[in-house]
């Protein structure tokens, strides 16, 4: 009954979070100078005031700004995206186009750095103050501090222009005609570099994390007791270390998935991985609103699903956390 | 599998030279049929149909999926294309094409006179950002036949002569638009042309593909089996995927200018500026002539002279530009107008203007504080603001560079016009009536139109010259107009123009074509092929 009353009450935040952030966007997008109108015959090199007029009705751009509200917003309560009259299709199916790319970048991207990160973060607390933990807290930090970007076009020069392993970018080899387990093959190899450039830098995070929170609860009481039972050394890890040290790690993954869309504009630009990252950031100035609403609006209630999974996931950990 | 082959080709040639292996030699003089062609195209284009929107990277693509009733050869002279021939009545009133019979569109119907009808009156006279001025005076258009188009013009129109390729005139087949909302038309995104390359696949962010015409009706072409355009948006990726071999044709200046001397030089690709004569790209900066200073044509004309144009050319564009004495580039030849007042470097005479027009340094130093905007198209108009901040700076006059994106720019200058001193480019096009005029005529003043008026320059004599040249049939009236409009706004100097600019296309060393027509880069590819011999992979 209590988990009932729980998840009625989550799903009504939700609902209301979700809707809050629609709104303000809205206006938020609307405050930025010039429209898509005036974009477009920009990038056209030339205009014509019917030219604008034209364009201007096609976008409903020549409605006023509460009539443009309310479509949005009817919109949106019949789960309708809009249309994007710039790309010329709907701002659902352009979404759709572009998520896959998206979700298997930042799933390997944070399954990478969330793995890569926790291992390591173990294995520089338990030698702590020696040599392996030396080298792996500056490699850390140096990848902690290092912008994307430039990682990115480092990786590209030598394993792409040196060494000539790995793809310069895209997301398959178009030319070959690839098909069945070639075509996985090929778009794995050109996942490594972009997803390892996304997540170099949330892997030195949890890393430094991971390190921490072990140190931290080596030292507790429960640790000494559990070692004066005698239980060994790759038990405790495992059993008592680990669960309890990957909470504040949890913690930071759901804030980080919230983010990464922002880091992924920059490595989906520099490797020309058609995510949607891109998609958001070239609507921006393209003033493109409806595309742009409807990403932020998925990529917000993303983030409101995480952090749902993310209690639950605590209260898997750690069974004393209850719901609520 | 790459490297194993570069390895290979690498020693290959070190043991035998390569230039002495058989069949190169041979390759080199007859076109290699086969091949797919990787090009770069950034940014991704908005829709792939030319005739509703004019901007750069749609008419790259569309230029091989559609053909022109001509293509202009690097003279800007016409050359047949879809009308086999043409000719224009002694009072300029009337102008005929004769149609290429036996054309076929993508989807196997008739290419005819009715197309021509249509487009001209349902997209060129009406939604074309461009050809509303030079396709206005067209009154009725005949089709006697299928492969006869007569305009008939309320009073003479020379401009059309020059607008009538694939971009500046492009056919959509009615068949599939008639009687639909053009702008919203889902062939847009999926073209069905005439052209050598049929519309594949487009796949959004990532890329574009066009397959052979095995119909097309200049037998023999395309040599290329495909075409696949990659959208890559980051600029140290294009040069990487340019060096790699990864691409082998990019267009409108896909590097940073100083990544393409690098790339130059590299045995495996080259760097070339021709195919842009049709565009004739100037750069210049508007000065808002309503604002108190620059309201004084004495001082314009003071700031132009602290100006070093062929420091910009050389240093902040790296050589890609000549230094533009008149905003119609020397490019169009029979326009352009040699003897208009020069504004020479001479930072001296810009004191001595300055204090002339009483603008005499205050305490600080300081004669005027002023904004520069600039476009923001990369990193070469960013570096040209700098450039002006400082030549100011020596002459007394304080700027202050301000960065804003392509939509804040277009309304702060030709909508709010809450600007000093504005940094832009303009295609000029083969006749200065299409892309020149329009930055000086009054009609367009802040009513948020890109790409007209910006520096808010009003002079009746202007406008009356721009409305002349519009209806003159005799092409030597037109011209001797156009040069005492050059004159005139080159004494006002309402705008200054700094640079003729050159674009450059990075190509392979093993893609092959003869000598570019002059719209090339707009052109279609029906001429490329691969020498795989030489290809560099």
């Amino acid at each position: 009954m209590a988990s009932l009353h729980y998840w009625a009450r989550r799903l009504i935040q939700i609902i209301f979070v979700v809707l809050g952030i629609a709104v303000i966007n809205f206006f938020l997008l609307h405050l930025a100078p010039g429209d898509a109108a005036s974009v477009l015959a920009g990038e056209a090199g030339a205009a014509s005031p019917d030219y604008m007029a034209a364009l201007r009705a096609q976008f409903g751009l020549d409605q006023p700004l509460y009539i443009q509200f309310a479509r949005y917003i009817g919109n949106i309560l019949t789960f309708n995206l809009g249309f994007s009259f710039r790309q010329g299709l709907p701002v659902l199916d352009l979404i759709l186009q572009r998520l896959p790319a998206t979700l298997l970048l930042m799933g390997t991207s944070i399954g990478f750095a969330f793995l890569g990160g926790s291992a390591l973060g173990v294995l520089a607390a338990r030698r702590v103050g020696r040599g392996a933990d030396i080298v792996i807290s500056t490699v850390a930090l140096l990848f902690y501090a290092t912008p994307l970007f430039w990682i990115g076009i480092v990786l590209v020069v030598v394993f792409s222009v040196w060494l000539d392993w790995l793809p310069v970018g895209g997301m398959s080899s178009i030319e070959s005609g690839y098909g069945g387990i070639a075509y996985a093959l090929d778009v794995a190899r050109h996942l490594v570099l972009p997803a390892v450039t996304l997540g170099l830098f949330y892997l030195a995070a949890y890393t430094r994390l991971m390190r921490a929170s072990v140190l931290s609860v080596m030292s507790r009481d429960f640790i000494r007791s559990a070692r004066a039972r005698g239980v060994d050394e790759r038990r405790l890890m495992r059993r008592h270390v680990v669960p309890n040290a990957l909470l504040p790690v949890v913690t930071m993954l759901g804030v980080q998935i919230g983010s990464i869309l922002g880091g992924a504009v920059l490595v989906e630009t520099v490797f020309a991985w058609p995510g949607l990252g891109r998609l958001a950031f070239e609507a921006l100035f393209q003033r493109d609103l409806n595309l742009l609403l409807g990403i932020l609006l998925c990529s917000s209630i993303i983030v409101v699903l995480v952090n749902l999974g993310v209690d639950l996931l605590y209260s898997v950990l750690d069974p004393r956390i209850e719901l609520n | 599998m790459r490297l194993a082959r570069r390895s290979f080709i690498s020693k290959t040639a070190s043991v035998t030279g390569l230039g002495l292996l058989p069949g190169v030699a041979f390759a080199a003089d007859s076109p290699r049929r086969g091949g797919t062609l990787s090009a770069i195209i950034q940014p991704e284009p908005v829709v792939l149909t030319a005739a509703i929107n004019t901007a750069a990277p749609t008419g790259v693509v569309s230029g091989s999926i559609f053909d022109g009733l001509v293509d202009y050869d690097a003279a800007l002279q016409p050359v047949p294309a879809l009308a086999q021939s043409w000719e224009t009545s002694a009072d300029g009133r009337t102008i005929t094409f004769h149609l290429r019979p036996g054309v076929l569109w993508h989807d196997g119907q008739p290419f005819t006179s009715a197309d021509v009808k249509w487009t001209l009156e349902n997209v060129w006279k009406t939604i074309h950002p461009r050809n509303q001025a030079t396709f206005g005076k067209v009154e009725t258009v005949l089709t006697p036949d299928d492969h006869t188009v007569i305009l008939h013009l309320s009073a003479p129109s020379l401009a059309i002569l020059s607008s009538l390729n694939s971009n500046g005139a492009q056919i959509l087949p009615r068949h599939l638009y008639e009687g639909t909302d053009v702008l919203n038309n889902p062939y847009n995104n999926k073209p069905i042309g005439t052209g050598p390359f049929v519309f594949k696949e487009w796949n959004r962010g990532n890329y574009i593909v066009l397959e052979r015409n095995p119909h097309y009706w200049d037998e023999g072409k395309p040599y290329l089996d495909r075409v696949i355009f990659k959208v890559i948006p980051d600029a140290a990726a294009r040069s990487a995927a340019l060096e790699t071999g990864e691409a082998h044709y990019a267009v409108l200046s896909p590097v940073p200018l100083k990544d393409a001397a690098r790339l130059a030089k590299l045995p495996s690709l080259r760097v070339t500026t021709t195919g842009y004569e049709w565009v004739s790209p100037w750069l210049f900066f508007d000065f808002n002539v309503t604002r108190p200073g620059l309201d004084n044509p004495k001082i314009r004309q003071a700031l132009a002279h602290a100006v070093d144009k062929n420091a910009i050319a050389k240093i902040v564009w790296f050589g890609f530009g000549e230094p533009a004495i008149s905003p119609v580039p020397s490019s169009l030849r029979a326009f352009h107008d040699s003897t208009v007042p020069r504004y020479d470097f001479d930072p001296k005479k810009a004191a001595a203007l300055l204090d002339e027009a009483g603008l005499k340094p205050r305490a600080d130093g300081n004669r005027l504080s002023l904004f520069i905007d600039y476009i923001p198209y990369g990193d070469d108009f960013k570096r040209t603001a700098e450039y002006l901040k400082q030549a100011f700076k020596r002459v007394g006059v304080e700027a202050t560079v301000r960065s804003q994106d392509t939509a804040a720019y277009t309304k702060r200058v030709y909508g709010d016009r809450d600007f000093d001193i504005a940094i832009t480019w303009f295609a000029a096009f083969a006749d200065p009536q299409i892309g020149v005029t329009r930055a000086y005529s009054s009609a367009s003043i802040g009513k948020n139109i890109p790409w007209t008026n910006g520096s808010g320059y009003n002079n009746p004599k202007v406008d009356q010259i721009i409305s002349d040249v519009q209806g003159e049939a005799d092409q030597a009236k037109r011209i001797e107009a156009f040069k005492s409009f050059q004159q005139i706004v080159m004494s006002d100097l309402p705008t200054l123009p700094l640079l003729e600019m050159k674009f450059f296309n990075v190509e392979a060393a093993a893609l092959r074509h003869p000598p570019a027509f002059g719209d090339q880069v707009y052109g279609s590819l029906r001429d490329f092929w691969l020498d795989i011999s030489s290809d560099p992979k």
